[in-house]
């Protein structure tokens, strides 16, 4: 796969991987309201990795489509930021690991979508429009937590504090991105920093929160190298096209 | 094909088109929605609502039924994101559908409007506008949950996209 598919399947993975994080949810969050909400951004994460992963596929040009690179691929081969294959946790961990990574993507979105290339470009552009709403949803639950009672405090710190090693990761660029970029696909992510960082701090102090504590950034997930719990997740996900290899109905 | 038929064609086919429903919303036409983009003798341009929208495979399928039911097998129907789909494509017929069917239409200009402190819906039942979210995200990808404070009942709005 060359550099550009790659560029693509990262964009695709990140939101796939997210999708089915927060499709766990379905049936079990505190709130009817929350369960439709997170399954409904657990929708259109996994809309966005439909049409980054069959745009990465056609890029490759050896007959894979979305469905094919999302079901068999192994663990080292999805390149997913670590940020969005953490655990679910409780909500508050949940909403932490949306909140840092849905203003991320908005930034990264509003971008993409003024990108050359057009295949990126209208992808970018029209989730661009659904991740605001993600953002939003995020950042509201953020203050409620962070803003509420001494116990949804905590919970909302400790969210916090378990996803902020993964975010330096968002913004971390290599020799696939300066290809994108140098194919009118691609996003400075590093210049997105501080747009990110303002969102972030002004959201926290909403919720009378402060930044987790600077910490050594945990990265690997652009060249394969994951968490553990991305395998448990995998396992789940690819189970039918493992058991029944190239099963359709 | 000589340019008379060719536009006694398209409009043909818009007027089978106009009475597709969409699978989710059955009330409205999915030339009412804005799915429907362009229309040409030989080409249906259609875009999709939601990246993620589960409807959108079952719309392809209908506008093709229908074309094919009306000697328009040969139409080809081509899917495009760009530009994204947006509520101000709703026409004022499908808006008001919406509404009859008992879901808010959304305001024009929604584009420009902010997520935070929209304003107030009114109720498709009583058309109090004493009315307020209960959930952003609703039963579907396109529409937010309220309650209206007047005659108590939750209905859907179609959210500003």
């Amino acid at each position: 796969m060359d550099k550009l598919a790659t560029y693509a399947l990262r964009l695709g993975d990140d939101s796939l991987i997210l999708g089915q994080r927060l499709s766990e949810w379905c049936g079990h969050a505190p709130a009817l309201e929350v369960d439709l909400s997170l399954a409904n951004v657990a929708l259109d994460q996994i809309g966005q990795a439909t049409h980054f992963l069959n745009l990465a596929g056609d890029l490759e040009g050896e007959g894979r489509d979305g469905d094919a690179l999302a079901f068999r691929r192994d663990v080292m081969d999805f390149t997913n930021c670590l940020l969005v294959e953490q655990p679910n946790g409780d909500f508050a961990q949940t909403i932490a690991r949306q909140f840092l990574f849905s203003h991320y993507q908005v930034l990264l979105f509003e971008k993409l979508a003024a990108a050359r290339d057009t295949r990126f470009a209208a992808i970018a552009a029209k989730a661009a429009k659904e991740v605001a709403y993600h953002a939003t949803l995020a950042s509201d639950w953020v203050v409620r937590l962070g803003d509420g009672t001494d116990a949804s405090k905590a919970r909302m710190i400790a969210g916090l504090d378990w996803m902020w090693r993964f975010t330096d990761e968002l913004f971390a660029m290599d020799d696939v991105d300066a290809a994108a970029i140098k194919a009118g696909a691609g996003v400075d992510r590093a210049s997105l920093r501080a747009a990110w960082n303002a969102r972030i701090d002004s959201v926290l102090a909403e919720a009378t929160l402060v930044r987790p504590a600077s910490r050594r950034a945990t990265t690997g997930g652009r060249i394969g190298h994951h968490t553990e719990h991305l395998g448990h997740l995998l396992c789940d996900m690819q189970f039918l096209q493992r058991a029944y290899p190239g099963a359709t109905w | 094909m000589s340019a008379v038929s060719a536009t006694s064609d398209v409009d043909r086919i818009r007027t089978i088109l106009a009475r597709v429903p969409d699978p989710e919303i059955p009330a409205v036409s999915v030339v009412d929605l804005g799915i429907v983009r362009e229309i040409a003798s030989d080409t249906v341009i259609i875009t999709p609502t939601y990246t993620g929208c589960p409807a959108t495979i079952a719309i392809e399928q209908s506008i093709r039924a229908a074309l094919d039911a009306n000697g328009f097998a040969d139409v080809t129907i081509e899917t495009t994101l760009s530009p994204p789909w947006s509520t101000d494509w709703i026409s004022d017929k499908g808006r008001e559908d919406l509404r009859a069917y008992g879901i808010a239409p959304p305001p024009k200009g929604a584009n420009a409007a902010s997520l935070k402190n929209q304003a107030a819906a009114e109720c498709p039942r009583c058309g109090s506008s004493n009315t307020e979210e209960l959930s952003r995200f609703g039963s579907t990808p396109c529409k937010a949950l309220w309650r209206c404070n007047a005659c108590a009942e939750p209905f859907d709005r179609f959210k500003c996209h």
